[in-house]
């Protein structure tokens, strides 16, 4: 990947009394295929409103390609937005609706007619120019809506939750269709979403915000299997977040239990999380568990079979492909590598992580 | 299907009822005078009046002033309601309450208002003296009915484009403007067409009554400007519903002709509609 292509420094931004952005710092590289990724009101979509500058920062500037791009209104700016909900031209044929942005800026016609083809081949819709854009599904309509985008030729595109409306088959082939209309392009995706399975199939690098914060940036494998704070570990799949006391180097305690973990450099007897991937929990027999518990509830769920456990007062969440009926007394192993240590927030801060409301 | 088909006739039957005795038998009614004599017999005669210079005359100024009207408040009403949409929603919610508030009072007593004001001697007369500017009266002349239709129809111009504007999702504005079209563009290329039916039916609102009003002419004209509503008005109380009739068929076939005017685009109209629904 490479350099940096949008800078966001410092940005903050509040309705009213509601702070929803504060002091951000977040860089987007070119090529990047990159995740704004939280709940609702965690200020994703404000931070991609400020890139596409439908709205201004209070503080803080927006650099796009060495060029501080704060003030500029987004009919200025070299990037191109797919809305929510896709927010197609319904007045218009599908062919003036991509043919929109070009006719602006004046292009021949002869011009306009080709890239309305290509635009049409790459998002897998030959031969719909003619048609009435509220005629199409919503599959297609967002198709439309990405082809309208990139006839352009944007450096970056900002996709808005571009997926949330359809159902879920359709928009796992989305996500595929995504990934190779990127690789075809060879621009810059940014995408809001807060669908966590949706932003770990296609990024290059998740950013985790929470109430105007950023929690965590990374890869997804990073984000997944090295989360940074509760929160982090919470929203990115299923955990258990058990509070506990790092007593040395590589040696924590949690539910009366001391365990062997690889985490370094917390301190002697400091209080941390402990967070544990439900899929790294082991059920073996009682005796060669760390721990004994027994088994409260199980469900299937296709893949794997997911069951509580009871252990020292604890419910454990665990995955896994054998099944353990309800009432079995099972012990519980964690291998050292996979048990997270997380510092417990301690600023104000930092207490909006924790906070899952 | 049948009993349920027997149930929905039962109960449309109070408005079935109403359309015919309120709507259709007097339509009967009108095309019967329109078309007879004092004596019952058939005759053209009621609908040929109206080639009479001094109908003819009527009929053209009504036209003229009713057309006048209709686009002044088109041109004050787009950008009213255009402004409206975007506020936020609860300044929104006081300015259109404002808006209607006069239609609350009685359409007589805004018209008599205006005639206080643009009387000699009037309020107005008073306020422009004070400025040393003395002979200027418009009270009895064709600019004086404009003024008083365009303050008497004007919120129902608003209304039905403020309703067709609100409905445009903000994201649909966003778009044009990410694409790369200026203020003027978005308006000319996506809100404008966006908004057809609002202007459409508020042009309907608005011409309609201003073609067929007498009391406006009467009240703010001094029935000296006689316009085709007050020549209805006058054969109907000189006993001549024969006359009366035939001119309001006329008058009719003017005011269909507007609605297949404002209603032509029908597609349009319709893929707006189903925008509206989501």
């Amino acid at each position: 990947m490479g350099n940096k292509l949008i800078d966001l420094q410092g940005i903050s931004k509040s309705y009213g009394k509601h702070m929803v952005l504060d002091d951000l710092n977040l860089y987007i590289r070119e090529n990047e295929f990159l995740t704004l990724l939280g709940p609702s009101g965690c200020g994703k979509t404000t931070t991609l409103r400020i890139i596409g500058g439908f709205e201004s920062p209070d503080t803080g500037r927006v650099v796009f390609d060495g060029q501080d791009i704060t003030n500029l209104p987004p009919n200025k700016r070299h990037l191109n937005t797919v809305f929510q909900k896709y927010a197609l031209f319904t007045h218009m044929t599908i062919a003036e609706n991509i043919a929109f942005g070009l006719k602006i800026k004046g292009k021949s016609k002869a011009y306009i007619d080709d890239k309305i083809k290509y635009a049409l081949k790459l998002v897998n819709l030959d031969g719909f120019e003619n048609r009435m854009a509220d005629s199409l599904s919503g599959g297609q309509q967002q198709r439309i809506a990405i082809a309208r985008a990139i006839v352009n030729e944007p450096k970056v595109l900002l996709l808005d939750e571009p997926l949330g409306a359809l159902d879920l088959k359709l928009r796992q082939d989305m996500q595929y269709e995504l990934i190779r209309l990127k690789n075809e392009l060879g621009i810059t995706f940014v995408f809001v979403t807060h669908d966590q399975e949706e932003a770990l199939t296609m990024s290059d690098t998740i950013v985790v915000m929470n109430q105007g914060y950023i929690q965590q940036v990374g890869t997804p494998e990073n984000i997944y299997n090295e989360p940074e704070n509760a929160f982090v570990a919470d929203f990115i799949g299923d955990s258990n977040i058990i509070p506990g006391t790092m007593i040395e180097d590589e040696l924590v305690e949690f539910l009366g239990t001391k365990f062997k973990c690889v985490d370094k450099g917390f301190g002697n007897n400091k209080p941390v999380d402990v967070v544990i991937r439900p899929e790294d929990v082991e059920l073996v027999t009682p005796d060669k568990g760390t721990i004994k518990g027994v088994v409260t509830h199980l469900i299937f769920k296709g893949v794997h079979y997911e069951m509580e456990v009871m252990a020292n007062g604890y419910e454990w969440l665990v995955q896994s492909t054998k099944m353990s009926p309800v009432g079995t007394e099972v012990g519980i192993k964690v291998d050292p590598f996979n048990i997270q240590i997380m510092n417990k927030p301690e600023s104000e801060d930092e207490e909006a992580v924790g906070v899952d409301e | 299907m049948n009993k349920a088909r027997r149930k929905n006739a039962l109960l449309a039957s109070p408005y079935i009822v109403w359309i015919a005795a309120f709507i259709i038998i007097p339509l009967l009614f009108i095309g019967y005078y329109g078309f007879t004599d004092r004596e019952g017999n058939f005759t053209w005669e009621n609908i040929t009046t109206i080639v009479r210079p001094e109908y003819y005359n009527a009929l053209g100024l009504s036209l003229l002033l009713a057309v006048i009207s209709t686009v002044i408040c088109l041109l004050l009403a787009y950008p009213l309601a255009y402004i409206l949409r975007n506020m936020n929603m609860s300044k929104q919610g006081f300015i259109v309450f404002v808006f209607i508030l006069p239609m609350w009072m009685n359409f007589l007593l805004r018209t008599y208002a205006w005639q206080a004001i643009l009387d000699i001697n009037g309020v107005l007369d008073h306020f422009l003296a004070m400025f040393g500017i003395t002979d200027f009266n418009i009270i009895n002349t064709p600019a004086a009915i404009v003024i008083g239709m365009v303050y008497d129809f004007l919120p129902f111009m608003v209304l039905p484009i403020y309703n067709v504007l609100v409905k445009i999702d903000d994201n649909v504005i966003n778009a044009a403007r990410d694409l790369g079209a200026n203020f003027w563009q978005t308006l000319f290329k996506i809100i404008l067409p966006l908004s057809k039916p609002g202007i459409a039916s508020g042009i309907i609102m608005v011409f309609v009554p201003a073609l067929t009003t007498f009391v406006i002419s009467d009240i703010l004209g001094g029935g000296k400007l006689l316009l085709i509503g007050n020549l209805v008005e006058n054969k109907v109380k000189a006993d001549n519903l024969n006359l009366g009739a035939g001119l309001s068929l006329v008058l009719m076939i003017f005011i269909i002709i507007n609605m297949l005017f404002s209603n032509g685009d029908d597609t349009d109209v319709n893929t707006v509609k189903k925008e509206v629904k989501k």
